[in-house]
């Protein structure tokens, strides 16, 4: 539920919000296509496809399904930390080139020079891909910045965790972006935990929707789970920005299923816990029971769309799988440019 | 004191435009009262009284320029002060800027002869202890020994503790921290939020105030965001303070590339520390040297930047079973003495440079391999007398070649041995790049075996 966080609170609506056949159709394909591709790309990594750290965002999909659904494509910049798979997804980039990036190929997204934490696409305003925690607070206060300075219209949307949240520098970026009111909204992907630590263990305050309120930015805790609560937060928070209002901080209460990365036998939570979300909560889960109470959609209309998306998937794993590594001369490319 | 002088508004002033006088003879003031309004091409300021009295007399005329700094202007007199024990020397240099120019005070410390700069003070390092004859060694990974090292420490020290992300409970990233949350507690194993700058900072603070702090940076990569207070605070503490104020602490974690994760994980900062005075620069390579230079880092007064290597964190060694097994810091080991050339490396760097002397040996060549341990105080003399002996240098790095280690002891090495040189010193690194992802560029961007050999075969013309 969305709720009031600070005295100068943008109005909050108590009512769920409603769908329409065609958003949760949307939202269902684009949540689907998440799960599955990061399913994928965590088989791969186990037949060593995939190196060195791979963050999968499984159980998160609402919150940047709805987001996006919320927001421009195409005009409105996104940026993110290292767990980004999702967001490229939704946000329409080629699953075959980001899956050829997570194994290091000539056709990843980065011409695989980047892997899973670093991808890029100015075509569609995604700004990365970020390993460092926290970096993509300023860097995305920044994309504000330049959109208020040129005008544009767009808004700038960055997404941290809640680990993020405790750094430095996104304190520093909050200030900045109310005090000059730059189109920027602050997405924060609660999901309890920041590897192996919970948000009780690391943060003095653990309801992080209030962590702009000394810099008068509203701020809304929402139900991350269910996509329709992200989409009607995320209306309210980008016409805010767009409006020039300023910033706004969105805190999304989400659950990754799996471990932090691929290595993390995640034994600081119960099986329990994650059972309960996964059964109880499941965003996909939510949407597919919502579309077949419709009495519309039938069981074999989602049928149909997992195998569409499973044949998606399967083209981008194999396209990763048989794809060149980069020409050895890629070595010296892209340092500087020549002037 | 009734003169006013010119007064400079900066450390460069050499002179300006008494603009206005807001004063005029016979005026009484007091201090802190307006005088008169001077300005520089730069910027503007007001004279302010110091004293109370009465003008006496102008000196400079309103709208002057060119008045030197440090010419008297006006002449202020308090009560009961004559005009006379003032106003004869004033008198030669007004109202026009005196003919000799007052010289600024820093063109004067410039034109006075400079004292010789006194040559730096020589480090001396210590060798390593001797062993007790039949010691027991204990094999051991590079994990085990450091966290051995930190556990004695923790123990000998109540002021010792370690803080960092998933130190405490999820027992270290790297398991280096394994064990320690159980024996010593929350209170001395603390877990951090994700806030490097806040808590190295906070710790360099603790230190200040006589604790002894180990800072555990999940990787150094995350250090990048505390680096201002290893160098600002850390470093520069003791001098700033004369000496009266220091950090003695350690940070430490791994540094350099692991395996395929990317530019913004992938970075060695060997040199980057070893550039700073005030800090002491430790990167170890064995089991042993991980053991005995960690407890000398912990025990000593100096903030230390200690350099581990995931890579190496499961490889094994052997380490002496003593009670208090502790290595002096700033001396290299020579893994392998030899005479046709000599290989210099540390950390990761070992791994290349000891395959690259097996085969090289097994080729008859008599390599002498040295491991440097520590990066600052740096052990040049070790080098130094070794490539006396071979008349050959080969320096090999994981890091960048521009300002690196190998750059650091090739001038050394010019500096101390030029006239043994036999060929000219070769450097082999990691590649000028930031690290890419792609399996096959990432071996291409580390430095290999097989470059080592090759640049021994340079050094020694062997083709
Ligand atoms: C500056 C910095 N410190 C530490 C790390 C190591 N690290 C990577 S992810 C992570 C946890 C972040 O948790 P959170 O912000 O909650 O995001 P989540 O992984 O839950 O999506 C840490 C500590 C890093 N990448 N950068
Ligand atoms: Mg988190």
């Amino acid at each position: 539920m969305a709720r009031k966080a600070t005295a100068t609170q943008a109005k909050t609506q108590p009512n769920v919000p409603q769908f329409s056949e065609q958003q949760d159709l949307e939202a269902f394909r684009e949540m689907l296509l998440i799960r599955r591709f990061e399913e994928k790309a965590g088989q791969m990594y186990g037949m060593g496809l995939i190196g060195g750290f791979c963050h999968l965002y499984i159980g998160q999909e609402a919150v940047v399904t709805g987001i996006t659904m919320a927001s421009e494509k195409g005009k409105d910049s996104q940026i993110t930390g290292y767990r980004d798979h999702g967001h490229m997804l939704v946000m329409g980039l080629d699953p075959k080139g980001v899956m050829a990036e997570l194994t290091g190929r000539q056709g990843g997204l980065s011409k695989g020079k980047g892997g899973s934490m670093h991808m890029f696409s100015n075509e569609h305003r995604f700004y990365g891909g970020n390993g460092i925690v926290g970096a993509q607070a300023s860097l995305g206060t920044g994309l504000a910045f330049a959109a208020k300075y040129s005008g544009d219209g767009s808004v700038a949307i960055a997404y941290f965790g809640d680990g993020a949240a405790n750094q430095g520098q996104v304190y520093e970026s909050f200030n900045m972006a109310k005090l000059w009111n730059l189109p920027v909204v602050y997405v924060i992907e609660n999901n309890k935990y920041a590897m192996g630590t919970s948000i009780e263990r690391a943060a003095a305050t653990t309801d992080f929707s209030m962590r702009g309120a000394s810099f008068n930015i509203p701020g809304e805790q929402v139900d991350g789970m269910d996509v329709r609560m992200v989409y009607d937060a995320a209306q309210r928070a980008i016409e805010h920005a767009r409006s020039g209002k300023g910033p706004y901080i969105l805190e999304m209460l989400t659950y990754r299923y799996r471990g932090h990365s691929m290595s993390d036998p995640a034994k600081y939570r119960s099986k329990d816990e994650v059972t309960k979300y996964r059964q109880e909560r499941d965003p996909i889960e939510q949407v597919r029971a919502r579309l077949l109470a419709g009495g519309k959609i039938s069981e074999e209309d989602l049928k149909q769309i997992e195998t569409e998306i499973r044949a998606i998937v399967t083209e981008a794993a194999d396209f990763a799988t048989n794809d060149p590594e980069p020409a050895a001369s890629e070595l010296w490319t892209d340092i500087t440019i020549e002037a | 004191m009734p003169q006013i002088l010119m007064p400079a508004l900066s450390p460069t002033m050499e002179e300006g435009k008494l603009a206005k006088w807001v004063v005029k003879v016979g005026d009484k003031v007091k201090s802190g009262d307006v005088l008169a309004e001077i300005e520089t091409d730069k910027a503007t300021m007001e004279v302010e009284s110091v004293d109370e009295g009465t003008v006496t007399e102008i000196l400079v005329a309103e709208g002057t320029e060119g008045v030197k700094v440090n010419t008297p202007i006006a002449l202020v007199l308090a009560e009961g002060e004559s005009a006379g024990s003032a106003a004869a020397p004033v008198a030669e240099t007004a109202p026009e800027p005196s003919e000799a120019p007052v010289v600024p005070a820093e063109k004067a410390a410039a034109a006075a002869p400079s004292a010789a700069v006194p040559a730096a003070p020589k480090f001396e390092a210590q060798s390593d202890p001797d062993l007790p004859e039949g010691v027991e060694m204990v094999e051991m990974t590079v994990r085990q020994a450091l966290n051995e090292a930190m556990a004695e420490e923790l123990r000998r020290d109540k002021d010792v503790f370690i803080m960092g992300e998933e130190v405490a409970e999820y027992q270290g990233a790297y398991k280096i921290t394994q064990g320690l949350l159980q024996e010593f507690g929350k209170d001395r194993v603390i877990d951090t939020p994700i806030t490097e700058h806040g808590f190295a900072g906070l710790a360099v603070g603790a230190a200040f105030a006589g604790l002894k702090p180990i800072v555990e940076f999940m990787t150094w990569n995350f250090a990048m965001q505390a680096i201002d207070q290893i160098i600002n605070s850390a470093a520069k503490q003791l001098y700033m303070s004369g000496g009266q104020v220091t950090a003695p602490m350690v940070f430490r974690g791994p540094n350099g590339a692991a395996a395929r994760v990317g530019a913004q994980h992938s970075q060695d900062y060997s040199a980057w520390y070893s550039h700073v005075p005030g800090l002491t620069v430790i990167a170890p390579y064995s089991a042993a040297d991980a053991k005995g230079l960690l407890k000398a880092a912990i025990r000593s007064p100096n903030p230390v930047v200690f350099l581990e290597n995931e890579i190496l964190y499961g490889s094994t060694g052997l380490v002496p079973k003593v009670d208090d097994f502790v290595l002096p810091i700033g001396k290299a080991r020579i893994a392998r003495k030899g005479s046709d050339v000599t290989i210099v490396s540390f950390s990761m760097g070992m791994r290349y440079a000891t395959q690259a002397t097996e085969k090289l040996v097994a080729a008859g060549v008599d390599v002498e391999l040295i491991d440097l341990r520590t990066l600052r105080p740096l052990d040049i003399d070790t080098v130094i007398e070794s490539v006396k002996k071979t008349g050959r240098l080969v320096t090999v790095e994981e890091g960048w070649p521009q300002g690196g280690i190998g750059s650091e002891i090739s001038a050394r090495v010019m500096e101390g041995a030029f006239d043994h040189l036999d060929a000219p010193v070769m450097r082999v690194t990691g590649k000028d790049v930031p690290m890419p992802y792609a399996a096959n560029l990432e071996k291409l961007a580390l430095p290999n075996v097989d470059e080592v050999i090759a640049a021994v075969n340079a050094v020694t013309y062997r083709s």
